[in-house]
């Protein structure tokens, strides 16, 4: 019998007693906890309530916009400003950014290798404590008065206005030590505590995009560090580095800040790449197609993505060289992403698929990322993106790519992971309606944008012209039904917690090492150290649905 | 009389309306480049297009084919090869052979919007928070005015943050940087008027920051230079004071109803006795108010931030009178 690894189901059943969520009580057994599964469930319900606060201010600013001018009474052009830094610099910096590697990241990644905890626990933990920090910087700068800059901090505006823009670039700043740390203790983790027999090529496919994105997350963020350190520089003791009254370049600020925040886009990216090759596979009951093409993919995605960051200037006033070379590059990297795409419907082919909460969310994210990454195509091409540039055309595209693809994905790899971090089944009907409403809302809410943007309406405006109406109230009524539909998930997700633990160590039937153990796992993770003999999506047939536990078992011989 | 002149120059304060356009998806093509850059993003969206629905139907044809009964049946799936190095060259191919297209195609275009005609009629535009100063031919106005069939260079600064000089209907774009100089041209195949947005987002009143672009014909050009030169002769000190504060974006600022805004309302304004932030007291009259269009920084009332670019160099002595004449009125 060929079965994945030479441990046996520790118990194929749920787990009664013992395992991390029950071993240790009290408030400072998780705060002060080195388990990396505990840090990951801490980091999954900051980042929850992130999004929750940010998405809050994805509302304001929808139904501000409902007509041209002033809507909500009491929102004046200064407050929408802030709402839309806020939203934009909560959910790149405290949602997405930390969502997949940190939150799902920590709890998943030590099981599937097999491992008992990541390289560094400690570490781990301050990276925590260090973003909680953080947190605390941008949430001191909505009570100081709130900057108002974009998510982008662009000087000279930002070192002039006067809303607290220092307590939120400090905030990007600390936070951006906590994600270099969950990055290299990623790093050290895979290429140190793999077990015995997971050659690389043997890695699943979600360690291999959390390793790219951590070697992005370790060599580019030191750059936004520095670049938001001389910001406060600048506007605390008026040392000219970007104020051209000072002596300085605006445009280097744009290239600092672009040289980390297109990168940045990867780190938000490639780890939902991760979570849709696990789901595809295991939902399909077929291996995945082109394994080796993905793993790579990601790598050579998370290289070139440090060369492209000049593509954000085509209308900086740039050199046409700089932006021609650019844009080249920027092409260069559609190609791997395309192929990756083509893989993961050809591991559907001729497969059994299933189509459970975590498969519809793979198969939005296939629907929505594909018309992110296509409307990219417009922006890449230079002399189009002189027209779409600062447009809401360029607003759609990257809700499409970061809302569409990143928080469908993390969506997905949540109810896919769900039963194993908290052994507890969500609510699958529930689930599947939340994805379709899901789905349906982020459709109507972005897609009219395209329209609005190539028609000529820029971004972060807070009155524009009556003509375009329509199209904004159609995205205001998409970005309620998304809320709706956000507000299900929670609901679904949330109210399994009170339920006894009724997870199967398997439920999906999946091959990699994550469901070999208990659900929820044990403090220890594994009671022997696995062994690997096979790929990580070899071995469907090897397993077999058992009704009673709800769960799938070893064929018995 | 002057809330009156306020009222009929108002009709220059609603935002410019949006073209008819032949087009859903753009804006009327009103330059030489726009049909070109149209052509490329229509080629690029039928062939997204073609793509995103092939994607689409592949998976919706999947899930139909291959959909499982249930878990309890434990379907096998059929074994099929795990790569198919033809399959998977010839996807790689061909997308980057339609990427070189797209670029090159890019590349050709962009060239072309970033390489300026050598005669070129030359409009100067100062773009500070929140509007736009057009200067060319001797005129400063607040609406771009060029002539149709004439090519034309728009030279930009700006004199405080980010800007981003916008036309759609012509399809191009640049940034405004404050200390250096940016450039773009065009040439309008059409009369009529398009609107001028920022694209840059530059604080409170961004989305205001609106102003069009009037193409003339060239007998209608030289018809409305005349008109200028004598608006700027005979219009009384009051009307030009009006005309210029619309024009140049005072209200943006001040109101001339009393409410303050980011500076003081002019209402009342000239006579009265005010507190500075220097601790002293002045009685405001034409010279104080010649002073603050001039060098705004010199004396800061109490209360209201240090934040009125200057206009000095940008009005004549007979504009900075009209201004001066126009405050006085509002009493």
């Amino acid at each position: 019998m060929a079965t994945t690894t030479t441990t046996d189901f520790v118990s194929p059943e749920p787990s009664t007693t013992d395992n991390y969520l029950n071993n240790e009580k009290g408030l400072l057994s998780w705060l002060l906890t080195l388990d990396h599964k505990r840090i990951g469930v801490m980091y999954l319900f900051s980042v929850l309530a992130s999004f929750a606060l940010g998405g809050t201010f994805a509302l304001l600013i929808r139904a501000e916009l409902w007509t041209p001018g002033p809507t909500l009474p009491g929102v004046t052009a200064d407050m929408y400003n802030q709402f839309f830094t806020l939203h934009g610099a909560i959910m790149v910096f405290l949602v997405i950014i930390p969502g997949i590697p940190a939150a799902l990241g920590n709890i998943i990644l030590p099981l599937q290798l097999g491992a008992k905890d990541v390289a560094f626990p400690r570490l781990n933990l301050m990276s925590y404590h260090v973003w909680i920090l953080g947190a605390c910087f941008m949430l001191l700068s909505l009570v100081l008065g709130a900057a108002d800059t974009g998510w982008t901090f662009y000087t000279p505006y930002s070192t002039m206005t006067e809303t607290a823009v220092i307590p939120a670039a400090f905030g990007a700043f600390v936070l951006g030590f906590s994600s270099i740390f969950t990055g290299l203790n990623f790093i050290v983790t895979i290429h140190k505590l793999r077990p015995k027999g997971m050659t690389w090529f043997r890695m699943p496919l979600f360690v291999w995009a959390l390793y790219s994105t951590a070697l992005i997350q370790v060599l580019a963020t030191p750059v936004i560090a520095i670049t938001l350190l001389m910001l406060i520089v600048e506007r605390t003791f008026g040392i000219g580095i970007f104020d051209p009254a000072l002596g300085g370049d605006p445009v280097l600020f744009e290239h600092f800040f672009w040289f980390y925040s297109h990168p940045a886009v990867y780190i938000m990216i490639v780890p939902a790449f991760g979570v849709i090759s696990e789901i595809i596979p295991v939902f399909s009951r077929k291996p995945i197609f082109g394994y080796k093409f993905i793993a790579l993919s990601s790598v050579a995605i998370a290289i070139l993505g440090f060369l492209v960051w000049g593509h954000h200037m085509f209308t900086s006033g740039q050199s046409v060289l700089a932006g021609t070379i650019f844009s080249a590059i920027t092409f260069l990297i559609a190609i791997p992403t395309a192929i990756k795409t083509f893989n993961w419907i050809s591991t559907m082919y001729k497969g059994r698929i299933h189509l459970e909460t975590p498969m519809l969310y793979a198969l939005a994210f296939l629907w929505v990322f594909t018309i992110g990454g296509v409307t990219g195509m417009f922006l890449a091409v230079m002399s189009v993106d002189v027209h779409l540039h600062d447009t809401y055309f360029v607003v759609a595209h990257f809700h499409y790519v970061m809302m569409g693809g990143s928080i469908t994905a993390f969506l997905g790899g949540l109810h896919y992971w769900w039963p194993k971090a908290f052994g507890r089944m969500y609510n699958e009907q529930l689930g599947r309606l939340s994805a379709l409403v899901v789905f349906v809302g982020l459709n109507l809410t972005f897609f009219p944008q395209f329209i609005l943007g190539s028609r000529g309406m820029p971004r972060r405006y807070y009155n524009y012209l009556e003509e375009f109406e329509g199209l904004h109230q159609l995205s205001t009524v998409g970005a309620f039904l998304l809320g709706i539909g956000f507000l299900l998930t929670a609901y679904g997700l949330l109210s399994s917690l009170r339920k006894k633990f009724d997870a199967p160590a398997n439920p999906w039937g999946a091959t990699t090492l994550e469901w070999q153990t208990a659900s929820p796992p044990p403090y220890y993770n594994f009671a022997t150290p696995p062994e690997v003999t096979q790929g990580p999506y070899d071995g469907y047939e090897n397993l077999e649905y058992d009704e009673k536990i709800r769960g799938y078992v070893p064929t018995k011989a | 009389m002057a809330n009156q002149l306020f009222h009929c120059l108002s009709s220059l304060a609603a935002p410019p309306k949006l073209p008819d356009s032949p087009f859903f998806l753009m804006p009327p093509q009103a330059s030489t480049i726009s049909g070109e850059i149209d052509w490329l993003f229509n080629v690029i969206l039928w062939i997204c297009s073609i793509v995103t629905i092939g994607v689409i139907i592949a998976m919706a044809y999947f899930v139909k084919k291959y959909g499982a009964k249930s878990r309890i049946a434990n379907e096998k799936a059929e074994k099929t090869s795990e790569h198919n190095t033809t399959l998977e060259i010839a996807w790689s191919v061909i997308p980057l052979v339609i990427t070189i297209a797209f670029f090159v195609w890019g590349f050709k275009g962009y060239v072309n919007l970033r390489t300026i005609p050598r005669d070129s009629l030359e409009v100067q535009v100062t773009a500070q928070k929140w509007s736009w100063l057009f200067e060319h031919s001797g005129f400063a106005s607040a609406e771009l005015h060029v002539p149709v069939n004439t090519k034309v260079r728009v030279i930009i600064r700006s004199t405080d943050v980010l800007h981003a000089l916008w036309i759609p209907a012509f399809r191009t774009k640049m940034d405004a940087v404050p200390g250096r100089y940016t450039d773009l041209w065009f040439e309008a195949t059409q009369t009529g008027t398009f609107p001028i947005h920022c694209a840059e987002y530059c604080g409170r009143s961004h989305s205001d920051m609106w102003s069009q672009v009037v193409v003339h014909t060239q007998a209608d050009f030289e018809a409305w230079k005349k008109a200028e030169q004598d608006k700027n002769d005979n219009t009384p000190p009051v009307a030009l004071g009006a005309k210029l504060a619309q024009e140049r974006g005072c209200f943006s600022c001040h109101s001339i109803d009393g409410s303050p805004k980011v500076g003081p309302s002019w209402k009342g304004l000239f006579g009265s006795r005010e507190s500075y932030s220097d601790g002293t007291t002045l009685v405001i009259d034409e010279n104080h108010l010649k002073e603050s269009i001039e060098d705004p920084q010199a004396k800061i009332r109490g209360g209201f931030p240090p934040s009125m670019p200057t206009f000095k160099g940008q009005l004549n002595d007979k504009q900075i009178t009209g201004l001066v004449e126009y405050i006085k009125s509002l009493k």
